[in-house]
């Protein structure tokens, strides 16, 4: 059964859709990683053009954020000020990233910079899991010891100016830091169709020193407000969010996140994050691969009239 | 659709013998032509359709019929390897390419007409008339045209071979023309010729249009005229979708 996509302009199968956010949806419940750094390079995969599959990955975050904020508010697990203050840098972010984007489209180089920034990403995070998969397979065989660490390490950070209390963080730092941080993967958001959640977590965990139990509530609380912010451009300013290819992922998103969740639970973490990483570099490699052969045809055409014969 | 496809399909037959009938008494006319519907409705199934072009013609020749699709302005990108990678680099753009362009005809060789008439009716790819934006067009805008005419091919909005077009007892003629499910939407025009030794003899002109219907259609009008609308909506729709699933998830 064919669907014809409205903004993305295809027809597609409906089942392959439904299945793809299921399986994404899986995988963000077994490793509980957003998946939008997946979602995006898939949807782009089955040709869905980049700036859809972006537009409308930020739009999907948006449910997938509110549904995983719930969970851990009801926990207490949402810091506000802190995510306040990062949502402050996320929506100059995610403003500006939209800007970058329609420029860089109209430079006909979108699709490039979507494609660059994801091999850099992928790899990164690719290569750190399987790094730290590694090195946790190495620590099994050793005793644990050492002596206990302090709350947090005191650096040149704690000297900035505008500081701030964050009682639930148990933090007194500067509000620039954590500005910069939500500024920074407020671009990604935009540029990227991704959350920033693999992004955010580690920045707030080893350059805020936040501790580990508010930051994933934190995290997703902001997430919300930033993908919302990058939605909202990308409609107005670009005409890339597919509201029904949206629905589409994110019904069988949920659905695959529940499964998702009780099968990460008998998985073992290490073995479990080994596939993480396999996965994340094999979508990488692939990237690669398509940017590195030569295209079928080295000139491609691009209708200029973007409103499609509406009057 | 295919309700009224059929209807539509009965009253062109209808017409088409009516027509037969009654041309001896219009004898001054050469060419008769029509197409069974004039309006494709694009709606969130569409796989394509077929489009019967028909009607009578006066005497020999050969009948061909061209199909354009709306014009529209196109930038054509050549990709060059930098550092291992292909990036686009040089850029043309063109006005006036037909979105979509179909030639049909009852001859079996090459048409019987002079090249000067080829390119005046635009028949065949290679007659196809296209303006570079830029004031002064480099010598390689030849090749970004031919990229445009071989891309077209591609996705299948333009067609390499003619199609036939088929005589029915020496005066009816008809042609189906193969509508694609990505069909451009716009205003198109049928042109249907008649050419007896050397030139063209009888021409009509017949428009047809090609809509976005349905839910898809609103949605993409909504997306582009109300587009901050729809960036609210898309938002609360899947802050809604969150909620819910939380909702549901809870009392499972």
């Amino acid at each position: 059964m064919h669907i014809y996509l409205p903004i993305a302009e295809m027809s597609v199968n409906i089942f392959l859709i439904l299945g793809m956010g299921a399986g994404v949806g899986m995988l963000s419940g077994i490793f509980g990683v957003g998946g939008g750094f997946l979602m995006t390079p898939l949807l782009m995969f089955l040709g869905v053009p980049a700036p859809v599959a972006v537009g409308t990955g930020a739009n999907q975050i948006i449910a997938s954020s509110v549904s995983g904020v719930l969970a851990h508010w009801r926990r207490g697990n949402v810091d506000i000020a802190m995510g306040l203050v990062l949502l402050l840098g996320g929506f100059f972010g995610s403003t500006l990233g939209v800007f970058i984007f329609k420029w860089l489209q109209s430079q006909g180089q979108i699709d490039l910079v979507i494609r660059l920034s994801y091999v850099v990403f992928l790899g990164i995070i690719g290569g750190l899991m399987m790094l730290e998969s590694v090195r946790s397979f190495v620590r099994t065989w050793r005793p644990k010891g050492g002596p206990r660490r302090k709350l947090h390490q005191h650096n040149w950070m704690h000297g900035l100016p505008f500081k701030m209390r964050f009682r639930k963080s148990k933090l007194y730092i500067s509000i620039l830091m954590p500005i910069s941080i939500g500024f920074f993967v407020g671009i990604l958001t935009a540029i990227l169709g991704v959350g920033g959640g693999f992004v955010m977590v580690p920045a707030m965990i080893y350059l805020l020193g936040m501790p580990t139990n508010v930051v994933v509530g934190t995290s997703l609380f902001q997430i919300i407000f930033v993908s919302a912010n990058a939605t909202l451009f990308q409609a107005t300013l670009n005409q890339t969010v597919d509201v029904v290819l949206a629905l589409l992922l994110l019904l069988g998103g949920v659905v695959g996140a529940q499964f998702g969740t009780k099968l990460g639970a008998k998985l073992r973490g290490e073995q479990v994050r080994v596939l993480l990483a396999i996965l994340v570099l094999a979508v990488c490699f692939k990237i690669v691969f398509d940017l590195v052969i030569p295209p079928d045809d080295f000139y491609s055409i691009h209708p200029m009239d973007a409103t499609g014969g509406i009057e | 659709m295919k309700r009224g496809q059929s209807t539509l399909l009965a009253l062109a037959t209808g017409f088409a013998a009516a027509m037969a009938v009654a041309s001896p008494v219009r004898a001054t006319e050469p060419l008769i032509a029509d197409v069974d519907h004039h309006l494709v409705a694009v709606t969130a199934g569409f796989t394509g359709t077929e489009l019967l072009v028909f009607g009578s013609v006066q005497g020999a020749g050969e009948v061909v019929i061209v199909v354009h699709g709306p014009k529209e302005e196109i930038a054509v990108r050549r990709k060059d390897r930098v550092a291992g990678i292909w990036i686009n680099q040089e850029s043309v753009s063109f006005e006036g390419v037909p979105a979509f362009y179909h030639v049909a005809t009852t001859a079996f060789g090459p048409i019987d007409l002079p090249g000067s008439a080829l390119r005046r009716h635009q028949i065949g790819v290679d007659n196809l008339r296209f303006r570079t934006v830029e004031a002064e067009a480099g010598p390689g805008s030849v090749l970004f045209a031919q990229a445009v005419v071989r891309n077209k091919i591609n996705i299948g909005h333009y067609s390499a071979q003619f199609g036939r077009v088929e005589r029915r007892g020496g005066r009816l003629f008809r042609s189906a023309i193969l509508i694609p499910a990505n069909v451009p939407v716009g205003t198109y025009t049928i042109e249907t010729l008649l050419v007896q030794n050397g030139q063209v003899v009888g021409a009509q002109t017949t428009p047809l249009f090609v809509n976005k219907e349905g839910f898809g259609a609103q949605v993409f009008r909504m997306a582009h005229l109300h587009a901050l609308l729809y960036g609210i909506a898309a938002i609360l729709i899947a802050a809604l979708a969150g909620f819910v699933a939380n909702w549901v998830f809870r009392k499972l």
